[in-house]
């Protein structure tokens, strides 16, 4: 008995470990494409290998095809259904040969997708073209419903440790609370029993001074307290004056959530792929929606692990429906309809007019990386602005940094001059003249 | 009692004002008359501008200085003549394709990858499919097919006119085709020497581009003096 028992606890323990296994919602998630590539081809009648053909229409066919929706290219589910095997086969390995012929189908579906050619495969073999065939006759896989829940199960497992904290301390605030109030109750009760028995509380009646009159009467303590009283407000005095004008973690909300976390943190997108100007020019631009469309032209939804739990897939890809909409982008035909609407970003890094900073002078001369001055962008959901841009904060950074001179005719003569006169091997910004007034206000 | 609840409300009070600026509000500003600037800045708003926009478009038909204009047309057959006829007017230094890599670290390895194979990052982590290597028989790129796609974008691929100017997209250019090579196990070319250099612009083939680039060097001397 005493056996059976141990193991029932054993497997209910096992049970519990399985389902509160993170990786359980994971391997979920992940399910549907190993189903994908298990499922029988027959279905559409093509024999080939579904996974070979993934990895080829993934590397040679997705720029411009979609199996289930039109991109630069029309959808490519069914299309074995519309044309025979033949005529796939030498239309993939040279479709201009066969609209340079005038084949009726060929030339019509060219005018049709605005005349754009489609590449020519050479060096695709027709079992290569079978198994991307297979791959994109597949029926299209059901909506993730089920996965979706199962992963923002998991996701709210994930968040536990840091909800409870929150719970616990609202339930110890509330416990202490309710004793208050359980005091005051038993104090009040106790209080009228006494009336009723006819019990007099002796009030602790003052004899000796009340405590405000022994303070002022006590000099030292008087003067003590009057100094820590200046020094404690003088210190918030200063502190309030310093930061008049400072916007340091200001963080605005913008017409369009941008998320530089998803960017340039898991996608490791460069930031002057973007803000392209920063290499060149005095300004760090706001990239142009044309810049957002070169990789957004393909990507119109967010994949499901992009979500978190304060932003969801939707939430998401109603931004990126947002750019569409700005940029006059319409999905469904992919071509621009030429209705723009300017998105009104809001600045956040912006320096007093009386001080002029230079970005391709910091970026491309200096070699400055740019989170020294923004801060660890790639890991802010919300842009906000890291340093104080304060004139202590830009004086400390020209003393501090060494610059660099090695293999620039340039700072030649200058470091060597420069060097004579400090005498030391590597010069500072300061020492190059970086704390001239006139460097920056002029 | 009451003195010590006094200076807890003063500290109290004067925390609040400290952290007054909020994340979404800018701080109030002290006297900003050197604050605000009096010319347009870049991105502001303005009235007297269409939309309240400072940002525009240049005028019609106006150029940067040092422009030059790009002949073929963006269709099939400005593609294909480009791909055909055009041809580097960098000429293949060690320099320029040190300038190229870096160039193509930040624009185009994010998709193509760091050898040119197709395989960024983004590919990687199926954002954007179906980046061709750059040794796809196919497509067979030549300089000229590669600067006009840089140029115009083809299919997915967007232009990347606006981010790069003509010497940087021929830098680009030039390590491309390094990666091309690489890809389809040729050996590395040579850089050329400046008497090559000097000879080959002699020959003509960098034509107007040789003049576009003085030009452009006696541009940056100007800027320099003007950030000194």
């Amino acid at each position: 008995m005493r056996h059976s028992n141990s193991r029932f606890l054993l497997l209910a323990l096992a049970a519990l470990f399985f389902f509160s296994n993170p990786s359980f919602a994971q391997d979920a998630a992940d399910s549907p494409s190993v189903e994908e590539n298990t499922t029988p081809v027959d279905e559409a009648g093509l024999e080939g290998d579904v996974s070979a053909g993934k990895d080829l229409f993934n590397s040679l066919c997705a720029a411009c095809h979609k199996p289930y929706k039109r991109a630069i290219g029309p959808a490519l589910h069914g299309v074995t259904e519309k044309r025979g095997k033949e005529w796939l086969y030498s239309w993939i390995k040279n479709s201009s040969a066969m609209i340079e012929a005038g084949d009726p189908q060929a030339v019509a579906i060219y005018e049709e997708y605005n005349k754009v050619a489609m590449n020519a495969f050479p060096q695709l073999s027709n079992s290569d073209i079978d198994n991307i065939l297979a791959y994109v006759e597949q029926p299209k896989p059901e909506p993730k419903v089920a996965v979706a829940t199962e992963g923002a199960a998991a996701a709210g497992q994930g968040g536990g440790a840091g909800v409870s904290t929150q719970v616990v301390l609202g339930i110890l605030a509330f416990v202490l609370l309710l004793l208050l109030v359980v005091l005051f109750l038993v104090n009040k009760t106790l209080t009228r029993f006494a009336e009723a028995n006819g019990v007099v509380i002796e009030k602790d009646e003052k004899t000796s001074k009340p405590i405000w009159k022994a303070f002022v009467e006590n000099q030292f303590l008087v003067i003590v307290t009057t100094v820590v009283l200046l020094l404690v407000g003088s210190y918030y005095v200063y502190g309030f004056f310093m930061q008049v004008g400072v916007d340091q973690g200001y963080a605005p909300v913008q017409p369009i959530h941008y998320s530089h976390k998803i960017h340039a943190g898991d996608n490791g997108i460069d930031c002057k792929y973007c803000h392209s100007s920063a290499r060149v020019s005095k300004q760090s631009g706001i990239p142009s929606l044309n810049v957002c469309m070169n990789c957004h032209k393909s990507i119109a939804e967010v994949a499901p692990e992009t979500a978190t739990e304060d932003y969801s897939k939707e939430f998401y890809d109603g931004e990126i429906a947002k750019l569409y909409d700005a940029v006059g982008w319409d999905p469904s035909t992919q071509s621009y309809t030429g209705e723009e609407k300017p998105v009104k970003w809001v600045r956040i890094h912006n320096l007093p007019d009386l001080a002029y900073f230079n970005h391709s002078q910091h970026v491309t001369v200096a070699g400055i990386e740019c989170q020294k001055c923004h801060g660890p962008v790639e890991e802010m959901e919300i842009m906000r602005q890291h340093a104080p841009l304060t004139m202590g904060w830009c004086i400390e950074c020209h003393r501090d940094t060494k610059v660099n001179m090695q293999g620039n005719e340039y700072y030649e003569k200058i470091h060597e001059e420069l060097s004579k006169k400090y005498g030391v091997e590597t010069l500072t910004a300061a020492q190059m003249g970086a704390l001239e007034c006139g460097k920056c206000h002029y | 009692m009451r003195s010590l609840f006094k200076l807890a409300s003063i500290c109290g009070l004067s925390l609040i004002a400290a952290s007054c600026a909020g994340e979404k509000d800018r701080n109030y500003q002290y006297f900003p008359d050197m604050y605000e600037p009096v010319g347009y800045e870049a991105y502001g708003e303005y009235d007297i501008f269409v939309n309240g926009q400072e940002a525009k478009l240049p005028a019609e038909g106006s150029v940067p200085r040092g422009w030059m204009p790009y002949e073929y047309e963006n269709n099939l057959d400005g593609f294909d003549a480009a791909k055909a006829e055009l041809k580097n007017p960098l000429p293949y230094t060690e320099e320029n394709v040190n300038e190229g890599a870096a160039l193509y670290t930040i624009y185009c390895a994010i998709c193509h990858g760091d050898k040119g194979d197709g395989k960024g990052t983004l590919v990687n982590r199926e954002k954007i499919l179906g980046v061709p290597s750059y040794d796809d028989m196919g497509r067979a790129i030549t300089e000229g097919s590669t600067y006009h796609v840089v140029y115009y974008g083809l299919n997915s691929m967007g232009s990347y006119a606006a981010q790069t100017d003509e010497k940087e997209r021929w830098q680009i250019v030039h390590y491309v085709m390094d990666l091309k090579n690489e890809l389809e196990g040729k050996p590395k070319r040579d850089f050329m020497t400046p008497d090559e250099i000097a000879h080959w612009e002699k020959a003509g083939i960098a034509g107007d581009n040789a003049n576009n680039k003085a030009q452009e060097s006696a541009d940056q001397n100007l800027s320099k003096e003007e950030n000194n």
